[in-house]
């Protein structure tokens, strides 16, 4: 994985000591909230309900055991012993202290991290394939590219006060797995008629009260112009965005009015202006980074066997595991899912566990995937139950990925200032009512996704089955969505009518599952029985 | 370089250049436009810098307006303008804070009009806070990935 040189650690620090100093003008009251906030967002300082959140970034969601050790002390030394990996692939610490946070963030440069515009109106943290390096179906490892966009993206001069936040993704995969047309930027590495290397833009996705899938503006940047290409989108929006209302200020709504013709010629004379103005880094620079993601020293011929006697073994085989580009290798996902637990959250001693046994089993590296859970990209097949015996003893070992129980959910109104209901009971009861039932195993795929309120943090909108808290009359209401799809037939799901109590939600959900169940054909998922019954017959279930 | 904390017209706080400042108030792009005899141009947050590219020869001072500092569109404005060759001053006017100052002057700005003055230690400060940078913009810094690969050097 990428590591800094002395660069890339100045800038870091140089970071810590700029908000070291600007906590410190906020603390003696030389500068107002409002002229703060802006700043200590870009340092991922969040105020919620009850206290400071501050999210880390996790640079296309790879990390290593010693980054992985330090995330559990800060949880420790800092927080209440717990932190929440999120659909963003970061980590984000719920109990934080203005008068700390520096400090945090220094503990976090030691080890080459940061919290550098994981929030506020910048170029977020760039995501990824969590499969990265790993995966058989890919084109080339994408994160090099993400790496040359976080260094541009860092800092960046004239995009620090954009009209709202802008997420970029970058995947190589024809399976897309990090719901990259849901991103203000989603870029796909692709290969031409040519045999060139190059990026498919797609730009103007997103979640929230207006979600949209981002339709493709250039089907091929050649990679010596990927920055500046990057550039001209961002400048075009910068310049023409709406800022006149919050809720229309993503570039989606931009691309949408102008329509993708336009917006893509206006982005093509910029690009054109731009190629003029040499801020391309050469190719050496993106040949450097690749060096940093070589392909750790698999063991030539290690054996494809794998003994699945042991029938719970076998389950966590066959849900949580994945094909590795690499014979005698496969890629283990850790589910931060237990039943009745809280989606993403984990204690700072099992993170000292994934990062021992990311150390042991996964040559140091460790991804953070957008539906909250953890891989392990390279494990061996030999070892794979010794590791899955060390992840059940810690009660990591819950062979639910994808699974009904695999849930997504933001923090909603457990924490959440913005919320209308909460995220987290919900997610705890459904799983239970699933893993008491007997169901979650027959059910297959399904992925149940719950964001507390419209902003759409738990993605709702892409989840097989969606979640959206409401207020309904100062009560927590709950709306039920079905056939959403963040994948390669990216859909977004419709609500199936009126809302339900906290109760009523998790009734309704159950008969959903019954409906397909009781209609499925031979291989279908539940998208696909509902793409093929349509909404009818679940609406009758429901409220019939 | 001149000594930024030196004079200019009393409401600029720090200029970054030697020749003498422009001494009558600037104008809109709209009236600018209409007649081209005055040197000094106003640009507000909605206007299209590029309008002016084809006059720059005839401008000496253009003041692009934050009216809130979170408004960003002005970085855009006055890289555009350095990029499309202006030499002239450039000069941030209206809600311009500290920790803006360095990532201005990246965007080509080099005189500094903020609503309300700021403390010079922490200007001074905030122009220091970075000691590389990560990409081209408008200033002369070189970016990182050029120090990375010096002509010569495959380190
Ligand atoms: S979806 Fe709403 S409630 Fe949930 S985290 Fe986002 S803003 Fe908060």
């Amino acid at each position: 994985m990428y590591r800094y040189d002395k660069y890339d650690q100045a800038m870091v620090d140089a970071r810590v000591a700029e908000f070291r100093d600007q906590a410190r003008r906020r603390l003696e009251g030389k500068m107002t909230e409002d002229q703060f906030k802006p700043l200590r967002l870009q340092n991922g300082l969040y105020l919620q309900l009850h206290a400071y959140m501050l999210r880390v970034a996790v640079p296309y969601g790879t990390l290593n055991a010693q980054q992985m050790h330090m995330l559990a002390d800060i949880a420790d030394k800092y927080d209440r012993g717990y932190g929440h990996f999120t659909t963003r692939q970061n980590i984000q610490y719920n109990w934080i202290k203005l008068e700390d946070t520096a400090d945090i963030l220094a503990d976090l440069a030691k080890v080459e991290m940061h919290a550098i515009q994981t929030s506020g109106n910048c170029i977020r943290n760039i995501s990824s394939d969590q499969y990265a390096g790993a995966a058989a179906d890919e084109l080339i490892d994408p994160r090099p590219y993400a790496e040359l966009l976080r260094q541009w993206s860092s800092f960046h001069p004239e995009f620090l006060a954009l009209p709202r936040k802008f997420k970029i993704c970058v995947i190589a995969s024809e399976t897309d797995r990090a719901a990259m047309k849901l991103h203000d930027i989603g870029i796909r590495i692709v290969k031409n008629d040519a045999g060139e290397i190059g990026a498919a833009f797609y730009v103007g996705g997103g979640m929230g009260r207006t979600p949209m899938i981002a339709p493709l503006i250039r089907e091929f940047v050649p990679l010596d112009q990927l920055i500046t290409y990057a550039e001209a989108c961002l400048r075009v929006y910068n310049r023409y965005g709406r800022r006149d209302n919050k809720f229309k200020a993503r570039i989606k709504i931009l691309v949408h009015e102008l329509g993708k013709e336009e917006y893509a010629r206006q982005v093509e004379e910029e690009f054109a202006h731009l190629l003029t103005q040499d801020i391309e880094p050469p190719l050496a620079e993106l040949e450097r980074i690749k060096e940093y993601f070589a392909d750790p020293a698999f063991e030539a011929g290690a054996s494809d066997e794998i003994d699945l006697s042991d029938p719970d073994f076998a389950l966590w085989v066959k849900n949580n595991c994945h094909a590795h580009k690499q014979p005698g290798y496969i890629t283990a996902t850790i589910s931060l899912k237990p039943v009745g637990g809280i989606p993403g959250d984990a204690s700072a001693a099992q993170m000292h566990l994934m990062a021992e046994l990311g150390k042991e089993y996964s040559f140091d590296e460790m991804r953070v995937t957008h539906a909250q859970n953890i891989v392990l990209p390279h494990v061996k097949k030999a070892d794979l139950y010794t590791l899955w015996q060390k992840l059940d003893e810690a009660g990591l070992g819950a062979a639910n990925l994808d699974s009904i129980e695999d849930i997504i959910a933001c923090p909603g109104l457990d924490y959440c200032s913005l919320a209308n209901a909460r995220s987290i009971p919900v997610a705890q009861k459904i799983s239970e009512r699933f893993a008491g039932n007997g169901k979650t195993e027959t059910l297959g795929e399904l992925k149940l996704k719950i964001s507390g309120c419209i902003n759409a943090c738990g993605h709702h909108h892409a989840g097989h089955i969606g979640i959206l808290g409401v207020d309904k009359k100062g009560l927590e209401n709950y709306q039920l969505l079905l056939g959403g799809c963040e994948g390669e037939d990216t859909s977004l799901g419709k609500i199936t009518g009126p809302g339900f109590t906290e109760d009523g939600i998790v009734d309704a959900v159950d008969k959903a599952a019954d409906v397909y169940l009781a209609q499925r054909q031979e291989g279908e998922r539940f998208l696909d029985t509902y793409r093929r019954i349509g909404m009818d017959p679940f609406k009758e279930a429901i409220y019939g | 370089m001149a000594d930024p904390l030196a004079a200019g017209p009393d409401a600029v706080q720090f200029r970054f250049r030697d020749d003498e400042p422009v001494d009558h108030p600037a104008v809109t792009v709209d009236s600018f436009l209409n007649q081209s005899n005055a040197s000094a141009v106003r640009i507000e947050p909605g206007d299209d810098a590029r309008e002016l590219v084809p006059h720059l020869e005839h401008i000496r001072l253009v003041e692009i307006n934050f009216p809130s500092f979170t408004d960003g569109r002005g970085y855009s404005s006055a890289r555009i303008l350095r990029e499309a060759g202006y030499t002239g001053e450039l000069r941030a006017v209206g809600d311009v804070l500290v920790d803006q100052l360095g990532h201005m002057r990246r965007c080509g700005f080099d005189s500094f009009e903020p609503d309300h003055q700021m403390n010079e230690d922490d200007a001074k400060a905030a122009l220091r806070t970075w000691p590389e940078v990560y990409q081209a913009a408008a200033d002369t810094r070189a970016p990182i990935w050029k120090l990375r690969h010096k002509e010569g050097s495959h380190g």
